[in-house]
């Protein structure tokens, strides 16, 4: 077996395309789930309307890139405030409810045949990524990297511009979450009626905390959009959103790296229970009684799976988390 | 509904004063009467009001408001010199029950005023409803002379009218120190886009931090400053609520059930500082089942009983109002208690009747021609 491949690969994974994207989408998670305590489990059609809305503003629309940004920013911000409208003055599952429902809602229009012209039906959009790549300061008559892991220089360029973003949203969640608008934030998540009889709007907060985390998952949206040249949305669907809260609870809610360190673990560690299987089946040390190839995909999840149950048995509160913290819930 | 809308039959620690048990507080008590018989059941001589001394005066505050509340009726709805605050026609239902439904009520200002009533008396749901948490179906309410019904809970806080809860609000995940920084008003640093840059507030922090802290050591909680509120013990965290709402200096402190729960080691101390609320100016309004605790700190207590304000006045005068009696004890309290009692008053009217039958048939038979 090829262990040097195997970590390589891990390791490209976890901080390529898919690391950095699912990085910044739990980063907004984050601010929803970990700081504010809102069930948001429509995180994947905040991602959706950063993709798409880059996507048809310059491939349908013929629009320059930049409003496509400001498109696929100014998307997700209206989603944020037509989700938090109805249900955030109610108990905090009436949000699951909504926000799930409206991230397959949102997702089966884009996927829609009727709306084929616009958003591209299953087949999604292409060719929207030109005015980025044409910035691309990297030559690409060569690979980027070290040590074996290599990137492409496309790949480098929106990981780049991605890894930046993470750094300064990482910056901005810290400022923050250390500020008295933090401080409200994170009492809202443990009693909002508490803070309610303190003289803080409650419901203001709420609908700012969904904005800002909605914003940052679109920039997600941007990255995997520019990073995998094409945007499908059933790549958008509900476990998109289950695996960031995953990654989330991986790495720690509620920690400023928490959601950082956990895409980019379950990235790698996907990857590599991909690779050793594959690698063990080719060269027998697996049956093809047991597995065979074409198995690995299901059985990765699988393991990955079984990992993270015994990781919440044992380690509850994630790679960041503070064990002593997470044993007040139990009052 | 709130949960003091349910159960019905009286038990618990709040009852202790009907029944003539031990005091559970450690404040002296006359007593309980060395009388046979059972010793659950109202005996006369536990609703002898204490002899009425006239009350210890302890700061100008509450001189003052003693004083004038020495001057209001004790009945329902009274007039008081300065009230701070006045509710008119407040009806709230739930369904088909009738849960609030207070005629007049007004609170003196720098009076500490206790709303008593058995369970399901509607005294949290009135709180609730004084306070912006739960919509009336009718009324309106002033404080400060400002109408403040229909507003949401935030604002009524911001007009300086802060509550607590029956089952403390301790933000477990939050220090004690940022539990009470949170208590304060009118943050620069609250506002999101100012929230990234500190410069703006940092110096006003500092300044609630050392508020917080000064309040923090009025309440012998300091040392615990940096520790999560979800380790403080039950006493602890009602101590840290009181001093949380303090924080942004309001007119008037609603607490609701400030006693529940509260190891009777620190019932004396949290006394003193309800009192102490009052000695600096504020207006304190609470909800307790412990008679004791309202016949020591109270300068005014209300009843309500089934959603009405049945009774109002000092807190001596209160406790001997039968009408207060009647309701926590049914209007039908002197009803036989025992089988034994109840077969002998069963017949002693069977008695009776046999002697009306008797006497109505001789009646008829000298009155004559009666059939057979």
């Amino acid at each position: 077996m090829d262990w040097g491949a195997i970590f390589t690969n891990a390791i490209e994974s976890g901080l390529g395309i898919d690391g950095v994207y699912f990085a910044l989408a739990a980063i907004g998670l984050n601010i929803h789930f970990g700081y504010a305590g809102l069930l948001n489990f429509g995180q994947s059609a905040f991602v959706a309307m950063g993709a798409y809305g880059l996507a048809t503003s310059v491939s349908t629309w013929g629009l320059p890139f930049w409003v496509g940004i400001l498109i696929g920013l100014g998307g997700s911000v209206v989603l944020a405030i037509l989700l938090g409208i109805p249900t955030l003055r109610l108990r905090a599952d009436y949000l699951a409810i909504v926000t799930i429902a409206a991230a397959e809602i949102i997702r089966l229009m884009l996927r829609s045949v009727s709306l084929k012209d616009t958003f591209g039906g299953t087949d999604g959009l292409q060719q929207y990524s030109g005015a980025f790549f044409e910035a691309n300061p990297y030559p690409d008559d060569r690979q980027y990297g070290v040590g074996g892991v290599e990137f492409s220089s496309r790949d480098t360029w929106v990981m780049t511009v991605g890894w930046s973003l993470v750094a300064l949203f990482c910056v901005l969640v810290w400022v923050l979450m250390n500020s008295p608008w933090g401080r409200v934030l994170k009492a809202i998540r443990e009693d909002e009626d508490a803070v309610r009889s303190l003289g803080k709007n409650v419901y203001a907060y709420k609908m700012q905390a969904l904005v800002l985390g909605g914003v940052i998952g679109a920039t997600g949206g941007f990255v995997v959009a520019l990073g995998q040249g094409s945007v499908t949305a059933d790549s958008f669907g509900s476990e998109t959103t289950f695996f960031l809260y995953t990654a989330l609870i991986l790495g720690g809610a509620a920690r400023v790296f928490g959601p950082v360190v956990g895409a980019i673990l379950f990235w790698s560690l996907l990857s590599l229970t991909d690779n050793v299987l594959r690698q063990a089946i080719a060269n027998g040390h697996i049956s093809d009684s047991i597995m065979t190839g074409t198995q690995v995909g299901q059985v990765r999840f699988m393991l990955v799976g079984l990992g993270l149950v015994l990781m919440l048995a044992f380690r509850p509160q994630g790679i960041f988390g503070d064990k002593k913290e997470l044993a007040l819930d139990a009052r | 509904m709130p949960d003091d809308m349910s159960g019905d039959a009286p038990s618990g620690p709040e009852w202790d004063f009907l029944r003539g048990d031990p005091d559970p507080i450690a404040a002296p008590l006359p007593a309980a009467p060395p009388s046979a018989g059972p010793s659950f059941g109202p005996s006369a001589e536990v609703f002898t009001p204490e002899p009425i001394e006239p009350p210890q005066i302890k700061s100008d505050h509450h001189a003052v408001a003693l004083d004038a509340l020495s001057g209001a009726a004790p009945e329902p709805g009274s007039p008081k010199p300065d009230p701070i605050l006045m509710a008119d026609a407040v009806v709230r239902r739930f369904g088909g029950l009738t849960a609030v439904d207070v005629t007049h009520l007004e609170v003196q200002r720098h009076s500490i005023t206790a709303l008593i009533g058995p369970n399901g008396a509607g005294k949290t749901t009135f709180f609730n409803l004084l306070t912006g948490f739960d919509k009336p179906d009718a009324g309106a309410w002033t404080f400060e002379g400002r109408v403040i019904s229909g507003l949401p809970p935030h604002r009524v806080s911001r007009r300086g009218m802060v509550r607590t809860f029956q089952l403390t609000k301790a933000l477990s995940k939050l220090s004690v120190l940022d539990n009470m920084r949170l208590g304060a008003t009118g943050q620069r640093g609250e506002a999101l886009w100012a929230a990234v840059l500190p410069p703006l507030w940092k110096r006003q922090e500092a300044a609630i931090t050392a508020r917080a802290m000064e309040l923090l050591e009025r309440f012998k909680l300091d040392d615990k400053a940096g520790e999560f509120a979800g380790t403080l013990s039950g006493g602890q965290r009602k101590l840290l609520e009181m001093a949380r709402a303090l924080m942004s200096s309001p007119q008037l402190v609603m607490l609701d059930e400030p006693m529940a729960g509260v190891n009777p080691a620190l019932t004396q101390s949290l006394l003193g500082h309800v009192q102490s609320l009052r000695d600096d100016g504020m207006t304190v309004v609470f909800v307790e089942h412990d008679m004791d605790v309202v016949r020591h700190i109270a300068d005014w207590v209300v009843v309500m009983a089934q959603g009405s304000v049945i009774a109002e006045g000092p807190p001596a005068a209160v406790m001997a109002d039968d009408r207060v009696i009647d309701a926590y004890l049914g209007a039908h309290h002197d009803a036989p208690l025992s089988i034994e009692e109840e077969e002998e008053r069963l017949a002693k009217a069977e008695n009776e009747l046999q002697a009306e039958i008797e006497q109505a048939s001789a009646d008829q038979s000298v009155e004559g021609g009666a059939t057979p």
